[in-house]
């Protein structure tokens, strides 16, 4: 399906002054996240795997993306088609470990 | 403005719950069967949630205005267990006739595996076999991708299955496109974390169109909000969009979707907003 060019009724101007806020708030948020794991005394959580996806994340925002929450969908998503063999685990994590793909 | 939560599981709501739904203009409710937040020991706790599905929600629905509709399955985090599902399958059929039951649902994969697709495809075929309309939950997070493009891909080796007749569910920006260009329904759930929020599904909106896309609280045991809709409302208002078009996708396209099955009849319609709610 193409995606159409977004039909925001709200100019860019009129976006910015009713949601800067808000996602100003949401990207301190996650600055905050970040500074309270350097300070939590655990340094092996530098290899999570979530947190490289949240860091890989990041980048996808900063860049110049056509589609940045559709491309950051996919960082956190499984590319895998194969079905599991049996059930691992109940529920989801919210990342895809990639270190599972460079182990087959 | 009257509106239809396509996806609610009341059973794990208060009476207050109805109340706000039904003050802020929810006319119906469609519930799925679906996972208690653990798995059931037996076919015959299943049985019993059916009746609770069949008889006791809907009365309690009834004393607020609001029509209470149900699917039944055994759902997609119990579908691991093969025997459980093969039991609880053959007691579904005695339950299709009730009076408010729509269809099968909602069905599907939770972590995509072997004993989970073949779960599914014995309620797809059961469906086929009934007659029914189909009602499938898509995975969450990490595992809604493959997931989303599973679910699709075994729907389609059915030459039976009319795209037209089946709702998948739980759609995200990068699973919308791919359900509806195979001409599948779709709903975009309102959560506030591990979902959509109002203003994304107003952009999806914006990017897609109204056509052939709902939305839903999914109101369950967990983190979420009943009275998503109308926040959703909120936001398209917030955004400019016009009263037609609102009423399109909280109201008429709901009504479009199930309306196949001829037990959905609502006590009372509200006519159509005419005007510039088109789609793309």
């Amino acid at each position: 399906m193409d995606t159409p060019a977004s039909r925001s009724p709200l100019t860019r101007r009129q976006l910015v002054d009713a949601y800067f806020i808000e996602n100003r708030t949401r990207l301190l948020e996650v600055a905050a996240f970040l500074d309270r794991l350097d300070r939590a005394d655990d340094p092996e959580l530098a290899r999570d795997f979530r947190m490289d996806a949240l860091h890989e994340a990041l980048d996808v925002l900063r860049g110049e993306w056509p589609n940045r929450v559709k491309t950051m969908q996919m960082v956190f998503s499984d590319p895998t088609t194969e079905p599991l063999e049996a059930l691992d685990r109940k529920s989801a994590q919210g990342a895809f470990d990639k270190s599972k793909l460079e182990a087959r | 403005m009257p509106y239809i939560d396509l996806h609610a599981h009341m059973v794990s709501r208060s009476t207050d719950d109805y109340v706000q739904m039904a003050m802020t203009g929810c006319v119906a409710v469609t519930e799925p069967a679906f996972w208690a937040g653990w798995d059931r020991s037996s076919a015959d706790g299943f049985e019993d949630y059916f009746r609770q599905l069949t008889e006791f929600e809907p009365n309690r629905a009834a004393q607020y205005g609001i029509q209470h509709y149900a699917w039944l399955c055994l759902n997609p985090k119990e579908g691991e267990d093969r025997n459980l599902a093969r039991d609880v399958l053959a007691r579904i059929p005695k339950f299709l006739d009730r009076p408010t039951v729509l269809g099968i649902g909602e069905i599907g994969m939770n972590r995509v595996t072997r004993n989970e697709i073949a779960t599914f495809r014995d309620h797809v075929e059961l469906a086929l076999e009934h007659n029914q309309l189909i009602h499938i939950h898509t995975p969450h997070l990490e595992d809604k991708y493959k997931g989303t493009r599973t679910t699709i891909e075994t729907l389609l080796k059915y030459d039976k299955i009319d795209p037209a007749r089946v709702m998948i569910d739980h759609a995200e920006e990068h699973t919308l496109d791919m359900i509806l260009d195979n001409g599948f329904w779709t709903g975009v759930t309102l959560y506030p974390q591990t979902k959509v929020s109002p203003q994304r599904a107003v952009d999806m909106i914006e990017m897609y169109g109204p056509e052939r896309i709902c939305v839903a609280s999914a109101c369950d045991w967990g983190p979420s909000v009943p009275v998503a809709i109308p926040q959703f409302a909120l936001e398209m208002r917030r955004r400019k969009h016009s009263e037609a078009l609102i009423h399109r996708v909280i109201y008429e396209n709901p009504v479009a979707f199930l309306s196949q099955c001829p037990k959905f009849q609502l006590t009372r319609p509200v006519p159509s907003l005419a005007g510039a709610a088109g789609g793309r």
